[in-house]
């Protein structure tokens, strides 16, 4: 006898309404660049001698060779042409990362543009298509660069070429120049996470020994966030981009310049407005606070733009935001706090009033937090009363009594903090609460009013201008 | 203007500028929203004097409010005193022109844009022209982008010198070194030539087109296509080959596939901007390698204009060109390997049938419409049977009859109800062109199936669909074939069977007549009103009441009414108060 225990009833029978199609991640997929058209040939590279056994002195020429045989291309959706061929390519990529890691002597003037063009025909090239419009980041598999195989390789020769000892920045800088960042720069946009990752490596490399090229690259990165945030909200590899301005921004000079405190008020602040934040916020979070870590005289613009861009509706990036705040609170100075205390006060009393219980939390959290509560007791006089309102509020009507009993706990905080305070706080409350509906009722009467003119001049200004109507 | 002073007593400036400071986000926006009515508290004086003042020294706000300010500006000309100081609204319409949101941006231009006609000719060059300039040579990108859609409508109406001058300001921002600004001069580019003296079309514009047209960004790249549509038109025939065709062949093969898909969604455009000839030579061959284009969302583009450009061919030479160029890249696209695609071309396809003729249509589209009807993704299948329409007209629909029917088959029953949904709205149309004698062979107990569907939208929707049946068929049919089917589930043991009995009742009593109506449904009716279930004794009193105008009074006297008024005393509330109803509506208390 079986003894498979009858499962629950199928739901799809029992209510026709179900979709059948819940949202699965869909299947690794694998894509290629949007470059290739079709081949009718299949491809021949006649084969070529391994670098180790030639010559010393033949090696240059024959290192030349094989770059420009690697600038072949193929297609790797069709997976069963030129399997040969594909084969002989990769083992002479490897052949060629080995050598460059491991000999001397080879980096010729000659060899330069060969190997910046062998690695520019393989990675630059149209991204294709986004599969799907409506393709979640967090949800849906990427797609996977079909040609990875070779790709891979193209960046690890370029990542050990860009830090071998006898790279030189002076002869490379014709051929790495502005266009090639800048196409670079493009492939960021790249759905495969290990390209990204590559690319992170060699734009670092690159912005490490060109110095020439750094503010230029800056300068594009700042158009692509831009573009990002203001034009297109889609761009995959905002995370990545933010990874290394991190370090960028770790190694400016002092004082600032005007040009990074522009971008951090016009470029890194607006990304918070992003619907994707998720992908890249603690990325951007690092880079707010690197800034603030250098100049403290930034968290006050820093801090309104925050309470500016704060989020209306998603109570998952509001739980960002706080967790970021408290990032930036943990290193602002007390004259700082000061300039801003009323402001972000004001924001944090509504957040805690959230009737999102994570919200709630995520913002009663500051009271865990001794440097936060060290600079709220010195500034208990004007935070208290923005406060209290709706700390007192809420400890009676919050749904969630986890919420309640932390709330309960910051009560008691600030009663110990400043029970004179307090208890006139508590005194008065209820005569507050009287005073503000009485100016709620001031506002509608004062609005009636207006209304109730313009309706007068509405029929005065009709009444002469329409001609009168013999009765 | 009688009373256009506001009483200084009564509005004091503080209490209103207050209103639009208030702390709560949703209040101030509020105020900006009535900002009209403030000002007509004011007065023209005082709103030019201290109102405008006031909005254009505090704007750092929300995004929300300070486009909801943006957009009132636009409407403040009578409020600060008519066209002759309208001028007093450029200056904070120019600092919103600058802000960082794009939606505020351009609501302000939008803005700028409308009150610029309502400028004198002097104004607009004492006053509104060198805003524009300052906005275009301004040092953040934001005011930059916003003065390329403001070139366009000062130019007609200002001197010559000036128009030189703006010329050259717009041909600097083509090349700013920002893309976000080359886009939006790119995006402008086409207006702004519509505007130009001919001569300077040529010598400027095409320049600028060329230029921004070989673009490193695709994405500027892009908008010159649009760009070259309005170009193209504006252009005599003879010069088009030199100043814009090397552009387009271009750009029809750009590396971006982004570029080349705009070329094929703006394919009809451009077909009409540049006439018979080019067509001809140039753009059916880009045309066929669109249709062939490595990336499936360029041959949905252009597949979506397969019908147009057909249609707008010149008709000698037409047929040629369809037959020997363009159907074999068709026939290709039906086997074609995404699903858009084939569903973009499905969507267009038949129209060709009535381009190319009876003949023609039977020998080679026949064959591409039933392979379509074989299709494995139902889009492709429901486009092709939505515009059976057209194939109707030519050859008739029965030469595709015995396609169809697997075809409709199985999309009345895909998993998916939407797609059931859309079938069943072709129902009619078929029915109509099939006949009824195909139609009760065939079809009609497809339709009935649909009564009993689990999904509430499918039976609403059968239900509709009887009704324009029997407006085709007539209530003889209906009587013979569909009302006992109807009737029958009156007594099914699923209440909601029983109640699509009263949901048909309801859409057929009409068109089925009184005869009917009396004699067949309304005893049916009446017996429902002992349901267990109240849902259905509430829908019985809904459907006498929408019954009851088709009825005569004898029976509305002696069979609905006693009926009603035990109703109207069940115990259930809702099937009480739809008695009520029912008997005040049909007047039987």
């Amino acid at each position: 006898m079986s003894s498979t225990p009858a499962g629950p009833p199928s739901v799809d029978k029992v209510d026709g309404f179900t979709r059948k199609s819940v949202r699965r991640a869909r299947q690794r997929r694998a894509q290629s660049s949007s470059q290739f058209r079709a081949q009718d040939k299949p491809i021949e590279l006649t084969p070529l001698a391994l670098l180790k056994d030639v010559s010393a002195q033949e090696q240059p020429e024959l290192f030349v060779k094989k770059l420009q045989q690697c600038g072949t291309l193929f297609d790797f959706m069709e997976t069963l042409s030129d399997l040969k061929m594909k084969e002989y390519k990769r083992s002479t990529l490897n052949e060629l990362v080995d050598y460059v890691t491991v000999s001397r002597g080879y980096l010729t003037e000659q060899t330069y543009p060969e190997a910046v063009k062998m690695v520019s025909y393989n990675i630059f090239r149209t991204l294709p298509p986004s599969d799907s419009n409506e393709f979640d980041p967090e949800e849906d598999e990427p797609t996977l660069e079909a040609s990875w195989p070779h790709l891979q390789l193209v960046y690890e020769f370029f990542i050990r070429f860009l830090e071998s000892q006898e790279f030189q920045p002076s002869v490379a800088k014709k051929h790495i120049d502005q266009k090639f960042v800048l196409q670079l720069l493009e492939l960021f946009d790249s759905e495969d996470p290990r390209e990204r990752d590559c690319l992170k490596t060699v734009l670092h490399r690159i912005y490490g020994k060109f110095l020439g090229l750094r503010a230029f690259i800056r300068k594009q990165i700042n158009n692509i966030f831009l573009c990002f945030v203001y034009e297109t909200e889609h761009f995959s590899g905002v995370a990545e981009l933010l990874e290394i301005l991190g370090s960028i921004i770790n190694g400016f000079a002092l004082p600032l310049k005007a040009e990074h405190k522009q971008f951090l008020v016009k470029v890194l602040l607006p990304l918070h407005t992003v619907k994707s934040l998720s992908l890249f916020h603690a990325q951007l979070a690092y880079c707010i606070v690197q800034f603030l870590e250098k100049e403290p005289m930034l968290t006050e613009p820093v801090i309104r733009g925050l309470l500016k861009f704060w989020p209306k509706t998603c109570s998952q990036k509001e739980v960002m935001f706080l967790g970021e705040l408290e990032e930036i609170l943990d290193v602002i100075e007390p004259a700082q706090f000061v300039k801003i205390q009323e402001h972000l006060f004001k924001q944090i009393s509504r957040c805690v009033s959230s009737p999102h219980f994570q919200v709630a939390e995520r913002a009663l959290y500051y009271w865990n937090n001794e440097y936060i509560m060290s600079l709220i007791e010195e500034n208990s006089n004007v935070i208290l009363p923005i406060m209290f309102a709706s700390l007192y509020r809420i400890s009676k009507e919050h749904w969630n009594p986890a919420i309640s009993a932390l709330i309960y706990n910051v009560l008691k905080a600030f009663m110990e903090m400043n029970s004179t305070l307090f208890d006139e706080l508590a005194a008065t409350y209820k005569a507050e609460r009287q005073r503000e509906k009485k100016k709620e009722k001031d506002r509608e009467e004062l609005w009636r009013q207006l209304e109730e003119l313009e309706l007068r001049r509405a029929i005065q200004n009709s009444d002469a201008s329409a001609p009168a109507i013999p009765t | 203007m009688a009373g256009a002073d506001g009483d200084d007593s009564l509005y004091p400036i503080a209490v209103l500028i207050d209103e639009l400071r208030n702390e709560d986000v949703q209040l101030r926006l509020n105020s900006i929203k009535k900002l009209s009515t403030i000002a007509l508290a004011l007065g023209v004086e005082r709103t030019r004097t201290e109102l405008l003042p006031f909005l254009t020294d505090t704007i750092y706000d929300e995004d929300e409010v300070l486009l909801a300010l943006a957009e009132q500006l636009g409407n403040f000309t009578m409020l600060v005193g008519g066209p002759e100081y309208v001028h007093c609204l450029l200056p904070p319409l120019e600092s919103l022109a600058t802000v960082e949101e794009t939606v505020v941006r351009d609501k302000a231009v939008e803005s700028l844009r409308k009150i610029s006609q309502e400028h004198s000719p002097v104004d607009l060059e004492v006053h509104f022209e060198p805003l524009v300039k300052r906005l275009a040579s301004g040092d953040w990108f934001t005011s930059r982008t916003s003065a390329c859609g403001l070139f366009s409508v000062c130019y007609p109406r200002v001197s010559s010198t000036v128009k030189a001058e703006i010329r050259q300001h717009f041909r600097t921002l083509c090349s700013d070194d920002t893309p976000m600004v080359r886009r939006a001069a790119a995006s402008k580019l086409g207006e702004f030539a519509k505007v130009l003296e001919l001569e300077y079309v040529k010598s400027d514009i095409i320049s600028l087109f060329t230029a921004l047209a070989s673009d490193e960004q695709d994405s500027v790249r892009l908008l010159a296509v649009e760009a070259c549509v309005s170009i193209a038109t504006l252009l005599p025939q003879e010069d088009l080959e030199a100043l814009v065709m090397p552009t387009l062949r271009q750009a029809a093969e750009d590396k971006s596939w982004r570029v080349r898909y705009m070329v094929a969604d703006k394919f009809s455009e451009l077909q009409t901007a540049v006439g018979p000839e080019i067509t001809k030579n140039d753009l059916v061959p880009a045309f066929q390698n669109l249709l062939k284009d490595c990336e499936a969302e360029v041959r949905a583009a252009a597949a979506n204009k397969v019908k147009e450009f057909c249609e707008n061919l010149p008709e000698d030479g037409r047929e040629t060109i369809i037959m020997t160029h363009l159907l074999p890249c068709v026939k290709e696209l039906v086997t074609d390997t995404n699903q858009h695609v084939k569903s973009a071309l499905a969507s267009v396809i038949m129209g060709l049938s009535t381009i190319l003729g009876k003949d023609n249509t039977v020998e080679h589209l026949l064959p591409l419409f039933l392979a379509q009807l074989k299709d494995e993704c139902p889009e492709v299948r429901l486009n092709i049977i939505s515009n059976l329409d057209c194939v109707n007209e030519v050859i008739g629909i029965r030469q595709l009859s015995q396609s169809l029917l697997p075809a409709i088959v199985e999309l009345a029953e895909d998993a998916k109800w939407r797609v059931r949904l859309a079938i069943i709205e072709y129902m009619p149309l078929l029915a109509g062109q099939l006949g009824v004698e195909f139609f009760d062979e065939k079809l009609n107990s497809l339709c009935m199936a649909w009564l009993v569907d689990h999904v509430y939208a499918i039976r609403e929707a059968a239900t509709t669909n009887l009704k324009k049946l029997v407006e085709k068929f007539g209530p003889e049919w209906a009587q013979n074939t569909i009302v006992p089917k109807v009737l029958g589930m009156a007594h099914d043991p699923n209440y909601l069977h029983r109640m699509t009995t009263l949901f048909c009742v309801n859409s057929l009593s009409e068109v089925c007549g009184q005869d009917i109506t009396t004699k067949h449904m309304l005893p049916v009716v009446l017996k429902m009103a002992v349901d267990q279930v109240a849902n259905v004794r509430f829908n019985v009193a809904k459907c006498l009441q929408k019954i009851g105008p088709v009825l005569d009074s004898n029976s509305l006297q002696t069979e609905v009414k006693p009926v009603l008024e035990k109703l109207a005393t069940d115990q259930d509330m809702d099937v009480k108060y739809f008695a009520l109803e029912a008997i005040s509506v049909l007047v039987l208390a």
